[in-house]
């Protein structure tokens, strides 16, 4: 048993973290506009990575990407998650997003959609949950009836990322009620310009993103849009899903860490009553339980992403990342901001940016409670 | 072309440096490391110049095992190859010891030019590339901020106190360069990947022929007496601005010439 990583992954990780702490950190209380990176950081940033050849990390070799295992991944992530300078969601600066699903596309999809999305022609984005169907896909309203050559969509998809720039989205719709996620739900293309899809809403959130919700009427797509065959959308989908619960741990572990450094070199500075803060028991115990807990959310991704690596099943390693990584994240930023007092609470740190957004972590692509939810079934499966 | 860069791998500069009291060296043993900045520079400006000429670039470092990482940096930087100088006999090694260790190690082989950093940034000594060159009987060419090679002809721009000296040294040859020399590249993820199929070669001090009395602590020459932690510096002058600050400090400036 080895837990040191591979060589070349430390490699990896000593580069990365020179980037950002040499690119990134120095500007990242100037380089985004709301959510969004300026035009002029985004040029420079992707300049580097692109020479880097940090450019579609997780996109297949065959397709023109780096094909970087997703242990690879997750370490890029955390190490780009120290700094708040890029987005924390959506258009990151490693070239377009693909998501998996993508790659199960036939070649004359593949050349309408897949090839301009790499060449950074289109953008996409991905609409699965609804109003009353979030992390129970069974529950799915959103209909795709066959009609000729046509699929008829009518439905409404709500907290959709990145909804209104996109040029199409990968739409998960039912095309059976009666079979659920087991069979009924299916992965179709819609080009966001067709007459049927309307942005009806814009919803503003704690972390400054605006989701958008789309209200397909009537909207007829072509048969030929559907990925893979009826019913084997929930499927295709639950690959990005696994992955995504990953891309949590990543950013957790590198928000903490990051949190713990500012924590620790702040408790040494601040004098309260003669000493030092860290001098003090009550902040040298936050430091202490943040650090403990890091170690070990830390030991989970890597473990989770070493696991699929290997072609193994992690979905409930993946689970339990999300939920004990997320929610460690959050307790040690919140640890962290009241170590730091008032000046934590100014917009002039990272931290009260990382309270909002990790916050929102313990509900966005699955809550906390399903996530729970999940891991108490498999236990409960495992000991009759 | 045959580049060598001499170069040295330290501890990260996210390590607190320790020294052992005992021993009154720095504590190297299971700390992290980096290649350090000065040797990246070097390493930087000997890839520009095997991308422009053609040839191969070798890496020629001394130390633990712990430094393996730093010597990947390099070759995933482009470094076509890395030579390791790694025995417990060489710990303790004075810069005479290690320049001599490097020298055998470099003269193995048939070499154009070595470049180096101007001093390493752990230990400052600065005195190992002269030592180097002497030891391989060639001219050494130091303080580079910009350096080039035309022919057998090596041509340098060398800060001076004054100014800049211009020199040409015929190769083979030694340059020092500053670290203002380049910026040094990222690592690319592919070079990242292709850097574990590089040949790093090994050697310990008997491979170079050094007998162990002439390396490490028993061979070492100098000796560290004493080390201490820098005077604190006192508060300065402190200058509250009534009303007549700036030209206080503006004074100030004029009187120790700096303006």
């Amino acid at each position: 048993m080895d837990f040191e990583l591979p060589e070349e992954l430390q490699l990896l990780q000593e580069t990365v973290r020179k980037f950002v702490d040499q690119e990134l950190i120095p500007v990242e209380m100037e380089c985004r506009d709301g959510v969004k990176l300026k035009p002029e950081y985004r040029e420079r940033f992707e300049a580097k990575t692109r020479e880097m050849g940090l450019w579609m990390l997780d996109v297949p070799e065959e397709f023109g990407g780096a094909g970087l295992s997703l242990l690879g991944q997750v370490i890029v992530w955390a190490e780009v998650a120290r700094s708040v300078a890029l987005p924390s969601r959506g258009h990151s600066i490693f070239g377009p997003e693909v998501r998996p699903v993508l790659y199960a596309m036939n070649e004359e999809q593949k050349e309408r959609y897949l090839y301009p999305l790499l060449r950074e022609e289109k953008r996409a984005c991905f609409a699965q949950t609804e109003p009353d169907a979030g992390s129970d896909p069974g529950s799915m309203r959103t209909r795709a009836v066959r009609d000729g050559d046509e699929y008829v969509i009518n439905g409404v998809k709500r907290f959709i990322s990145d909804a209104d720039e996109a040029d199409f989205a990968q739409v998960m719709v039912a095309t059976d009620l009666s079979k659920g996620s087991h069979g009924g739900i299916s992965c179709i293309l819609v080009d966001m310009d067709n007459p049927g899809v309307k942005i009806t809403a814009k919803y503003k959130t704690m972390m400054g993103y605006e989701p958008c919700e789309i209200v397909f009427d009537d909207c007829r797509v072509p048969a030929a849009n559907m990925i893979g065959a009826e019913g084997e959308g929930f499927k295709l989908g639950q690959k990005w899903l696994g992955i995504g619960r990953l891309k949590h741990g990543g950013r957790a572990i590198g928000v903490a860490r990051r949190a713990i450094e500012m924590g620790a070199r702040y408790a040494k500075q601040r004098v309260t009553f003669g000493k030092p803060l860290a001098e003090r028991q009550a902040i040298q115990f936050k430091l202490a339980d943040s650090y403990t807990e890091l170690h070990a959310a830390t030991l989970m991704v890597y473990h989770a992403a070493w696991k699929y690596d290997q072609g193994e099943d992690m979905r409930n390693e993946g689970y339990m990342v999300k939920v004990f990584a997320d929610e460690m994240s959050f307790r040690v930023v919140d640890r962290v901001l009241q170590i730091h007092g008032g000046v934590g609470l100014t917009t002039d740190l990272p931290i009260e940016y990382w309270f909002r957004d990790q916050r929102s972590r313990l509900i966005t692509e699955g809550a906390s409670e399903v996530m729970r939810m999940v891991i108490a079934r498999h236990v409960l499966r495992q000991f009759d | 072309m045959d580049i060598v860069v001499c170069g040295k791998i330290i501890p990260a500069s996210t390590v607190t440096i320790e020294i052992d009291p005992a021993t009154k060296r720095m504590i190297r043993k299971g700390v992290a490391h980096e290649l350090d900045p000065a040797a990246a520079s070097a390493v930087e400006e000997g890839l520009r110049l095997m991308e422009k000429v053609g040839g191969t670039l070798t890496l020629v470092t001394m130390g633990f095992n712990e430094i393996t990482i730093g010597i990947r940096t390099a070759l995933a930087m482009g470094a076509t190859s890395a030579v390791h100088i790694f025995d417990d006999a060489l710990a303790g090694s004075d810069t005479l010891a290690t320049a001599k260790a490097l020298a055998a190690a470099i003269g193995k082989r048939p070499f154009d030019l070595i470049i180096c950093g101007t001093e390493s940034s752990d230990s400052y000594s600065g005195i190992v590339p002269g030592q180097v060159a002497r030891l391989l009987g060639v001219p050494p060419v130091t303080f580079a901020t910009e350096m080039a090679v035309e022919g057998n002809t090596l041509t340098v721009k060398r800060q001076s106190e004054s100014g800049y000296d211009v020199v040409e040294a015929d190769l083979p040859a030694l340059v020092t360069v500053t670290s203002g020399i380049n910026e040094p590249r990222y690592p690319q993820l592919k070079g990242i990947m292709a850097a574990k199929r590089k040949e790093i070669l090994q050697y310990s001090a008997a491979d170079l022929g050094l007998a162990a009395g002439d390396v490490g602590e028993a061979g070492a020459r100098e000796k560290v007496l004493e080390v201490g932690r820098p005077p604190r510096r006192d508060v300065g002058e402190v200058v509250e601005d009534d009303g007549e600050g700036g030209k206080r400090i503006a004074d100030f400036l004029a009187e120790a010439k700096v303006i």
